[in-house]
């Protein structure tokens, strides 16, 4: 290798060694603040190895710490974050998928317009939707519930997924359906016998867009829940407001990662399709 | 024709309609009640008696919604530079053909998969003074350091910026990356031919034609700075005092804090307005252009 290539290689790694420590200094220091005592944090401040190790910092976030009054720890709210992403993800990507279906392969009149209007779904800011929520879920009597909120996440979530699965099943030959169509097979066969085999791509980047994407809304939760109800982005909010006087460094940091935890794993295992959600959703 | 068939040609309707009924409606319904509500005197709950257009004058009287605009002009406007300026570079020197590319790339895309509860809350403890960077600093003896933007009115819609570049930029690497890889060989093999260097070959032949994805991203990414609202609360709560706050947060605060529902949709009406602003020209822009392109091919 030339020396000058070899010089600019180095230069091109040392830029991005740079940047990639700018990128892991946040995880990094939760990581080691969650094993660090609040006062060990107080004193030696947040970007600082920890003294010793302490490791009560998890069970207690988990189970006995108090957020306004209740002594549960965050267990609670991050079991119903899960109650709340795992149905809303399941019954936004099935339905996603048949709308998808219906609008790129079906066909009917006006499928354009009804895909241009629920896409337009994925650019309105929630703000404009806050208040006939409220109302809506008053009336259903599903405020402060997480069956409300799995309600919402799915109708929300159906702009996205139809927009991904639309997208993907464009590209798949009409032929193929018009030959089926021939021999006779009908709408639901059609899907489930040619397209549904066809998808598990685009099904993992739904998946795990919708799961992401649930996983770490705030607005909607804090607007449509309170207290013990709550997902876990409105409780750690919750938590640093109550411990605002006398913040608990260490078990806020356990309960940071415990709330990242699931959708950095998800990122982790699945990057790849990840990265493929990013684009879908954003290059159209 | 048989029940059986008749079903079959039913039924298909039934599973098609509701799912892309209720997304039309959840999508034009709300919208269009809530533009309702802006136009209502409601208060703690909805009315229906007409207000026109006051609540739209009082709140752009506001002192909050004007200082909130300010600042998203300010936020905005950094946040996409900066996120497009290294999010650009990012992208060039990764297309290096370097080793390690997917470790780089893993490690510039994480914060996407984090919520930006988690961000703000990290930001707000690495950017606090007497706990982050300024103490750290300190410790090591530079005395005279001074990082408090966080407390100060002045600066504090910068630390904003700063965890927003942090969270999108690895976004916009992974797009223009994408733009990057999708020059054509022919064109670069061209270019070297020609003698031009590696800069020269970036900046006339590589960057023109991923000008169309440049503008989506930088698109994409003011759609993100007119709606970023967990950031701002759990980084700075919109403060010190009003010092950060934004739009978004305003409506929420006149929505479910003062109780006002008329007022909150008013400005919620009107960022939807902001949003149409940056969508639509380039809606618009991207019709033109594949029209023109229809109209060649």
């Amino acid at each position: 290798m030339p020396k000058g290539r070899l010089l600019s290689r180095c230069a091109i790694h040392a830029t991005l060694i740079v940047f990639a420590a700018f990128y892991l200094v946040p995880l990094v220091v939760v990581m080691l603040n969650s094993l660090r005592s609040t006062e060990d944090i107080a004193h030696a401040g947040v970007i600082n190895l920890p003294r010793h190790l302490v490791w009560s910092n998890f069970s207690q976030t988990w189970s006995s710490y108090c957020i306004s009054e209740h002594c549960t720890g965050i267990q609670p709210y991050f079991w119903n974050s899960m109650r709340m992403v795992i149905p809303a993800t399941i019954v936004s990507t099935m339905l996603g998928a048949l709308n998808g279906y219906s609008l790129s392969l079906w066909r009917f009149r006006g499928d354009k317009f009804v895909f241009g209007i629920m896409t337009l779904g994925v650019f309105l800011p929630e703000q404009m939707r806050l208040v006939p929520w409220v109302i809506v879920l008053r009336d259903l009597g599903l405020f402060n519930t997480i069956s409300g909120l799995v309600m919402i996440h799915t109708v929300q979530g159906l702009s996205f997924t139809t927009l991904f699965c639309r997208n993907y099943y464009v590209s798949i030959p009409q032929d193929l359906l018009k030959a089926a169509r021939i021999d006779g097979a009908g709408f639901f066969r059609i899907f489930w016998r040619i397209v549904l085999p066809l998808s598990p791509p685009i099904l993992i980047v739904t998946v795990i867009w919708q799961f992401t994407g649930i996983w770490n809304e705030y607005l909607y939760g804090v607007t449509f829940s309170t207290g013990e109800h709550q997902p876990i982005t409105a409780a750690l909010i919750a938590f640093s407001a109550h411990l605002s006087d006398a913040p608990q460094y260490g078990q806020q940091s356990a309960a940071v990662l415990l709330a990242a935890a699931p959708t950095l794993l998800v990122y982790l295992f699945g990057g790849r399709y990840f990265v493929r959600g990013l684009t879908a959703g954003a290059v159209k | 024709m048989t029940g059986r068939e008749r079903w079959d040609r039913i039924a298909p309707h039934l599973v098609i309609w509701p799912p892309i009924l209720v997304s039309c409606a959840y999508v034009l319904l709300f919208s269009a009640w809530t533009v309702w509500i802006s136009f209502t005197r409601s208060t703690l709950m909805p009315e229906n008696s007409w207000a026109g257009w006051r609540n739209y004058s009082i709140m752009l009287a506001t002192r909050n919604w004007q200082i909130a605009y300010t600042n998203l002009f300010i936020y905005g406007g950094c946040f996409v530079v900066f996120t497009m300026a290294m999010g650009l570079l990012l992208a060039v020197l990764i297309d290096q053909r370097i080793r390690g590319e997917n470790v780089y790339r893993a490690i510039f895309l994480y914060p996407l998969a984090v919520s930006f509860v988690v961000t703000g809350t990290v930001w707000g403890w690495l950017l606090n003074p007497s706990i982050g960077l300024q103490k750290m600093m300190h410790d090591l003896g530079w005395s005279s350091f001074r990082f408090e933007w966080l407390i100060d009115r002045d600066k504090a819609i910068y630390t904003i910026v700063i965890a927003g570049v942090w969270q999108a930029s690895g976004f916009a690497m992974a797009l223009l990356l994408a733009g990057l890889r999708s020059v054509d060989g022919d064109l670069l093999k061209a270019a070297q031919i020609d003698g031009a260097g590696a800069t020269r070959t970036y900046l006339r032949v590589v960057f023109p034609t991923i000008g169309p994805i440049f503008v989506a991203v930088m698109v994409m990414l003011l759609q993100f700075a007119i709606k970023t609202y967990d950031l701002v609360v759990a980084l700075t709560g919109g403060g010190p005092g009003l010092a950060s706050t934004l739009p978004t947060v305003v409506v929420y605060d006149f929505m479910f804090q003062r109780g006002d529902l008329g007022k909150g949709s008013a400005a919620a009406v009107m960022l939807l307005g902001s949003l149409a602003f940056v969508l639509v020209p380039y809606g618009l822009y991207q019709r033109w252009k594949r029209r023109k392109a229809g109209a060649h091919a």
